[in-house]
């Protein structure tokens, strides 16, 4: 609402040693309020403690970082601005944002013009497919999360799905690519309810896939306050069909929200930094995932969500790419971003190139089950 | 069968919301005209305050009191902060202050509660109650207790009570009401400090059911809007029956017809009311003297 008292420009000017160095500056939009704040929310926090953190050691290439950050509220508009700003008056070498998939869209094309690496932290696949010189993303897609879920469903030996799918952008989005991917993967959709992200009550819905013949098992493309109540309206019907929840809802809130006993034995698609303390000591993510966990909950003193795990991989492969870089320039940061490899964040592992602009393949999600109010591992 | 007990028990539930929402709307409108649109956020604020007051280790029962003595009294400020000072400009105008008071109380709760979203436990437990091969939750029964004793409470008030009648008039011609000796200042601000209450009730009902975030006031306020134009605005007993309506029609387009047309079915049957009753179903007639 007020963007001018959520700028903090100049986070880091250390008054220290060397006052001559120069400076790399980096730029972000989130939403760090409005409809999607509570994602954007953690992901400002993570890039400001992130930031710090590297500038305590020196910085990049013994060059400080400074962080221009704006907080665009989720309004595609407000993010179009903020990216000229960042592009014009901020002089960044990079952008990181894009907290929403709208946010992201505006802010890639006025990167793409300016030739400006920018990486986004919304889902949506549109963002990078097609490839797009210098656009690239953290998150997982939606479809990833159908394949997943629907790979267990598989392994489960299920073929028959209702999917129930709220009707806001992440909901209508992960439907659309569930259904495109059920007949590749063998799935049949034998009902297909939404109900509206302010509903207090989707029995009527359940009741219909309750009464429909063969279904087998329920996808949930949604997240937020529908997915809890619905949660609660499954149990509250007595349902027993087996229940997949999506990756939108990967966070202890949920199940605090829902009820313990609402949601046992859901299966969900989720990251690694969920699950931080589960994996095994073998783990390629695990350095990566319990450090990010440690670093952030004791600062903040709230849990990590999987949305500040992105921010956090946005920037871990901007710091790497930088210093890789042959240059402090946009352009070789952007060859050097696309040559990323085998680098893993909280979310997975990041192999870039000319063709992929994703980096992650489905081993990134972990496929959870809800046992006891926690998250286990299912695999 | 069990199917239309489920879907009639659905619709109950979601309307008992909306007609605790529709009824706050009435007296605000009875007394000034004015479609208070803040109204959601009184039932976003009694959840919220109940939250919050029993996270810090109230009884239930205490918090929720404290919830709507609270946003009553927040009602009251509104009237007298934003309101007032604009008395005599036209009603639209104080409709557009309302929109502004809904903005600000967002933005507020916001920064004073966080983002995250909120519930407390159920008053008589989670475990649902089984008629006829449906479910029922008994959070669901205490809001449709609280739907029929808050429209039963406006009925007695405004028909059987002076200060109610004042209200009644207050809105028909404020001059005339301030020429018979009604105190229209003190009636405005009761009015504001009731609706306040009523929503703030309607907050603390739903919450479990519902769960509750900042921004879920101007949702709950244009359902509830809808049934209260569809009922009649200004009647309590239209508020009651179209906040139901709104509610059943819902469930059964959901059950029966297509889950994805559900809010445009409600909405359509609101035009077609609109278009034939432009009154509402119960509303009163207006008739001007020229």
């Amino acid at each position: 609402m007020t963007p001018t008292k959520a700028i903090i420009a100049g986070l880091f000017v250390l008054a220290g040693p060397l006052p001559a160095v120069a400076e790399i500056r980096i730029g972000a939009s989130v939403s760090a309020t409005g409809p999607a704040g509570a994602l954007g929310d953690s992901e400002a926090k993570t890039l400001e403690m992130l930031v710090e953190e590297v500038n305590g050691k020196g910085g990049i290439n013994g060059e400080t970082v400074t962080l221009v950050l704006y907080d665009d509220a989720g309004d595609p508009n407000k993010a179009r601005t903020f990216a000229t700003r960042l592009i014009e008056d901020d002089e960044v070498v990079a952008i990181i944002g894009g907290t929403t998939t709208g946010t992201s869209m505006s802010i890639l094309a006025v990167a793409e013009d300016a030739g400006i690496p920018f990486i986004s932290l919304a889902g949506a696949i549109d963002i990078i497919d097609p490839v797009k010189p210098y656009t690239f993303k953290t998150p997982h897609t939606d479809r990833m999360g159908c394949q997943k879920i629907f790979a267990d469903m598989q392994a489960r030996g299920f073929a028959k799905v209702a999917i129930i799918a709220s009707t806001d952008g992440f909901g209508a989005s992960m439907q659309a690519q569930c259904k495109l991917v059920a007949p590749e993967m063998g799935m049949e959709i034998v009902a297909d309810e939404t109900y509206d992200p302010k509903d207090s009550d989707m029995t009527a819905q359940l009741t219909k896939i309750r009464g429909t013949e063969g279904v087998q098992a329920i996808v949930n493309p949604g997240f937020g306050q529908s997915a809890a109540v619905l949660a609660r309206n499954y149990r509250q019907l007595g349902m027993d069909i087996p229940f997949y929840a999506s990756h939108g809802v990967a966070s202890q809130g949920y199940i605090d929200l829902a009820g313990a006993e609402a949601v046992e034995g859901f299966r969900l698609p989720g990251t690694a930094l969920l699950v931080a303390e589960l994996l095994a000591d073998g783990d390629v993510q695990k350095p990566a995932v319990t450090a990010y966990k440690a670093a952030f909950e004791g600062k903040f003193a709230t849990p990590v969500s999987t949305f500040g795990g992105y921010a956090h991989d946005g920037f871990m492969i901007l710091s790497d790419a930088i210093a890789r870089a042959t240059a402090a320039e946009p352009a070789a940061i952007r060859d050097a971003i696309e040559a990323t490899t085998g680098l893993a964040g909280t979310t997975g592992v990041y192999t870039y190139s000319a063709t992929d602009h994703l980096g992650l393949d489905l081993s990134a999600f972990r496929l959870l089950e809800i046992r006891g109010g926690a998250w286990t591992l299912a695999e | 069968m069990s199917e239309l007990i489920q879907f009639l028990f659905s619709g109950v539930t979601v309307g008992a919301v909306y007609a605790l929402v529709a009824l706050g709307f009435t007296i605000i409108y009875n007394a000034s005209d004015v479609v208070n649109f803040a109204q959601g956020e009184f039932v976003m604020l009694g959840g919220m305050i109940t939250w919050f007051a029993h996270e810090a280790g109230l009884p239930l029962p205490l918090a929720a009191l404290i919830a709507i003595v609270l946003t009553s009294a927040l009602g009251v400020a509104m009237n007298k902060l934003a309101i007032e000072p604009a008395r005599g400009a036209p009603v639209v105008s104080l409709i557009i202050i309302t929109i502004g008071a809904s903005i600000f109380i967002q933005g507020t709760a916001q920064l004073v509660f966080g983002k995250q979203i909120h519930t407390f436990p159920a008053f008589s437990g989670d475990t649902p109650i089984h008629v006829g091969g449906a479910t029922i939750l008994p959070q669901s029964l205490w809001m449709i207790a609280g739907a029929l004793a808050v429209f039963l409470a406006l009925w007695l008030f405004f028909s059987r009570t002076l200060l109610g009648r004042a209200v009644m008039a207050t809105a028909n011609n404020r001059l005339a009401a301030q020429l018979v000796g009604i105190n229209t200042n003190f009636v405005m601000t009761l009015s504001f400090a009731l609706s306040a209450a009523i929503g703030a009730l309607g907050g603390v009902l739903a919450t479990p059911v519902t769960l509750t975030a900042y921004g879920v006031g101007i949702g709950f306020a244009l359902k509830g809007f809808a049934g209260a134009m569809l009922g009649g605005m200004g009647n309590p007993k239209g508020a009651l029956l179209g906040g139901f309506l709104i509610g059943l029609i819902e469930a059964l387009t959901a059950g029966y017809l297509w889950s994805q047309y559900k809010d445009a079915v409600a909405f359509v049957v609101i035009l077609l009311v609109l278009f034939f009753l432009p009154q509402g179903l119960f509303g009163r007639k207006t008739t001007d003297r020229v």
